[in-house]
């Protein structure tokens, strides 16, 4: 059986528990050990915890304000604009994709003529958006000089499509959508980057490119997203196309790339 | 196209079509909500039950959900039925044809309904299952017997067996065989050791599938492998000679749905055959092995019939279990609660989903499993996959799936942890496939109650087999 090197290692220290080897190497949880046929309380709670922070971050309401004062602060100095999406509510939101992917009735937009828009939508992790979208947003920005960039939206009770009718309504070549991400049992809070060329609706996934897991310290930081979105943004607007033709075309992009 | 029609309360409901007609009569459900098809009142659903209890289940033969002409899904059902099969309940109606089934089941007779199951379409399967309450679903789903074999027999009275999920998202070798050993020494595994890898890369294809075969042959385990790669990275693996005991594809219920897989009726039956010629089963010849659930048509947009109007994700997911069935599956389980709130919402719905499917897949002839599971975005949470888990074991569920501390890391959802299963096999008095539950016998991993030890890990038992990963 094929065992790393890292493990060879270990394993010439002897240790008395045999499991010590095997969880360096999964994060799965093995070897909780039984009360009975079921979970010890210690790990019975640990998971329900995981559970709970997860739900949390998927049920906590967009703060707008929480989101424009980060964008200040990180030194975005973009207009901010508000939009809402067709979904009222949380409970419709989760049901209805389609009405998270365009904008509340009556929702208008200064049309403009921009190399870029960017849309920071809720998705299924508000706090994913609290937490990472300014920083993201900041590192992005400082590596476009020169480029036209239209007012940013926030947008709440939003899916990755939103920003199809919000770029083509802004006058956008390139949407590029931050969102948080569906939380997992361990990463509540990771925030997910897609760009897309030519915004308009009907847009489908393979014309877009992704960028997963924007969560620094565990997950990928502000500076290597931004390095990687912005190698995207500029082949995009050299090829006038996203998505996977970008790929096929070999992109190269820098290490670290989601 | 006939019209039915009801009058229920004072007002009169009309259903222009069968599709129409199963569609509202469906318990509620946020999938068919999302396709513009649920009943518009808790009345009108009624309505359509009364109405559909009513249709004989000779209609199902003669009036289509999804055309002859345009899917072959439909052309494989109706040309391979089995009339002599439906003989004994030709006659009935829908609603007759349930109560023909709580009679049979109550008289313990599971020759007469497991009998049927050649003569079933899954339209009439899933018209039935609509006029069922959950407790029917798992009266009838008991008496209902599908026995399959390879290296293990599952489905016998009285066993309960679990697929081991050793995923990791790197694949990384140590990591999967950490999880593999946590499941073994936790009695899981006797469906299955099956792996859904982090990428369809064939190399690493071919390292999963001799991983495992290294791990069932050094302790000798009477189970199964698959890695739950696409079945022509499987089959290329196969080609090359890498130790494939199961091909595995995902399948749906329409020819647009198993086009969106990658998948055609023919691709599967050259599959199964490249399977059944390495003939490394030893107690059974039964090689492939399915994965469904509620909702992946309509994901896929391929969840359209007659006239081009939607048909509900539960009859379309029977439609898949009549797919799987042609191909003399090990194993067939549905996926229930991993697709998202928009198909399935809430702990209600997922456990109404889970016992239908279940139930339907039984009756069609599939040896049926569930993965019991959820994502953090759905409104689900560890006692209702309890109460699911709990009402399969009674319904004599063939197979459930087990992952480390419920915690799939490389899918990232919840599934059922390897000591839920030893809870469900205890409370029930249910036990692991006969081929098994001896091996762990010879690997002193049982007490003299035949229930799985806890062990410390200073045990011979655990020392001798967490060796293998030295």
């Amino acid at each position: 059986m094929t065992t790393p090197e890292g493990a060879e290692v270990a394993t010439s220290a002897p240790s008395r528990d045999p499991w010590a080897v095997l969880r360096q190497a999964t994060r799965a949880r093995v070897a909780l050990g039984r009360a009975g046929d079921g979970l010890p309380t210690a790990r019975e709670l640990e998971f329900r915890a995981a559970h709970a922070v997860a739900r949390d971050a998927v049920h906590t309401a967009l703060d707008t304000g929480r989101v424009r004062a980060a964008l200040a602060a990180a030194g975005v100095g973009l207009d901010v604009l508000e939009v809402h999406s067709a979904a009222p509510d949380r409970a419709t939101y989760l049901q209805r994709p389609d009405l998270g992917r365009r904008p509340a009735e009556g929702t208008t937009l200064p049309c403009g003529s921009y190399d870029l828009a960017v849309v920071v939508a809720d998705g299924l992790s508000p706090r994913a958006v609290h937490e990472h979208a300014a920083g993201t947003v900041a590192a992005v920005l400082e590596r476009l000089p020169g480029w036209e960039v239209a007012p940013l939206v926030v947008a709440s009770q939003a899916r990755v499509a939103l920003g199809d009718p919000v770029g083509e309504a802004l006058g956008a070549r390139i949407v590029v959508v931050l969102v948080g991400e569906r939380p997992g049992l361990s990463s509540a809070d990771s925030l997910g980057l897609y760009l897309t060329w030519g915004p308009r609706p009907g847009r489908v996934d393979a014309e877009r490119n992704c960028i997963s897991n924007v969560r620094p310290p565990h997950g990928l930081d502000y500076a290597q997203a931004a390095d990687t979105l912005v190698a995207l943004l500029q082949a995009s607007r050299q090829l006038g196309a996203s998505g996977v033709v970008l790929k096929d075309e070999g992109v190269t992009l820098p290490p670290g790339a989601g | 196209m006939t019209i039915r029609r009801t009058t229920l309360g004072g007002s009169t409901y009309e259903f222009p079509s069968l599709a129409d007609l199963l569609a509202r009569a469906t318990p509620a459900r946020s999938g068919d909500v999302l396709a513009g098809i649920a009943a518009e009142s808790q009345a009108q659903r009624v309505a359509a039950q009364h109405v559909l209890a009513d249709v004989p289940l000779t209609t199902f033969l003669d009036e289509q959900v999804v055309g002859y002409d345009e899917d072959d899904v439909t052309r494989l059902l109706l040309d391979t039925h089995d009339p002599a099969a439906f003989a004994p309940v030709a006659a009935l109606t829908v609603g007759g044809f349930r109560d023909w089934l709580l009679d049979r089941a109550a008289a313990r007779d599971e020759a007469a309904i497991s009998g049927l199951a050649r003569g079933l379409t899954p339209e009439m399967v899933a018209a039935v299952s609509k006029l069922m309450r959950n407790a029917d679903l798992v009266a009838v789903a008991r008496r209902t017997r599908v026995v399959t074999g390879f290296r293990g027999t599952l489905g016998l009275p009285g066993r309960l067996a679990s697929r081991l999920q050793p995923n990791h998202p790197t694949d990384d070798p140590v990591g999967v065989t950490a999880s593999i050993l946590d499941g073994l020494l936790h009695g899981s595994g006797d469906a299955v050791i099956g792996i859904n890898p982090a990428t369809d890369s064939p190399a690493q294809i071919v390292a999963l599938l001799q991983l495992v075969d290294a791990v069932i042959s050094r302790y000798e385990i009477p189970t199964q492998s698959c890695v739950l790669a696409h079945v022509t990275t499987t089959v290329r693996a196969l080609e090359q000679g890498a130790p494939v005991d199961l091909v595995f594809q995902s399948v749906s219920g329409t020819e647009a749905g198993n086009r969106g897989f990658g998948v055609t009726l023919d691709l599967l039956a050259e599959a199964r055959a490249a399977a059944l010629e390495l003939g490394r089963g030893t107690v059974g010849r039964n090689v492939t092995y399915f994965e469904t659930g509620q909702g992946s048509a309509l994901s896929a947009d391929a969840h359209r019939g007659v006239g081009g109007r939607p048909v509900d994700q539960q009859t379309l997911e029977c439609r898949a279990y009549g797919v799987a069935r042609h191909f003399e599956p090990l194993l067939v389980n549905t996926v229930v609660g991993f697709i998202g709130p928009e198909y399935l919402y809430d702990g209600k719905q997922v456990v109404r989903a889970g016992l239908e499917d279940h139930f339907c897949g039984k009756l069609l002839g599939l040896p049926m499993g569930v993965d019991v599971c959820y994502t953090n975005h759905t409104d689900v949470d560890g006692d209702d996959t309890d109460a699911l888990m709990l009402l399969l074991g009674a319904a004599g569920c063939s197979f459930l799936i087990a992952v480390p501390g419920s915690d799939d890391v490389m899918l990232h959802y919840q599934s059922l942890s390897f000591q839920d299963v030893l809870t469900a096999r205890s409370v029930l008095g249910l036990r692991p496939t006969p081929e098994f539950e001896a091996w762990l016998a010879r690997m002193d991993l049982l007490d003299d109650a035949g229930r799985v030890r806890e062990l410390t890990p200073e045990a011979p038992a655990v020392q001798a087999l967490l060796a293998a990963a030295r």
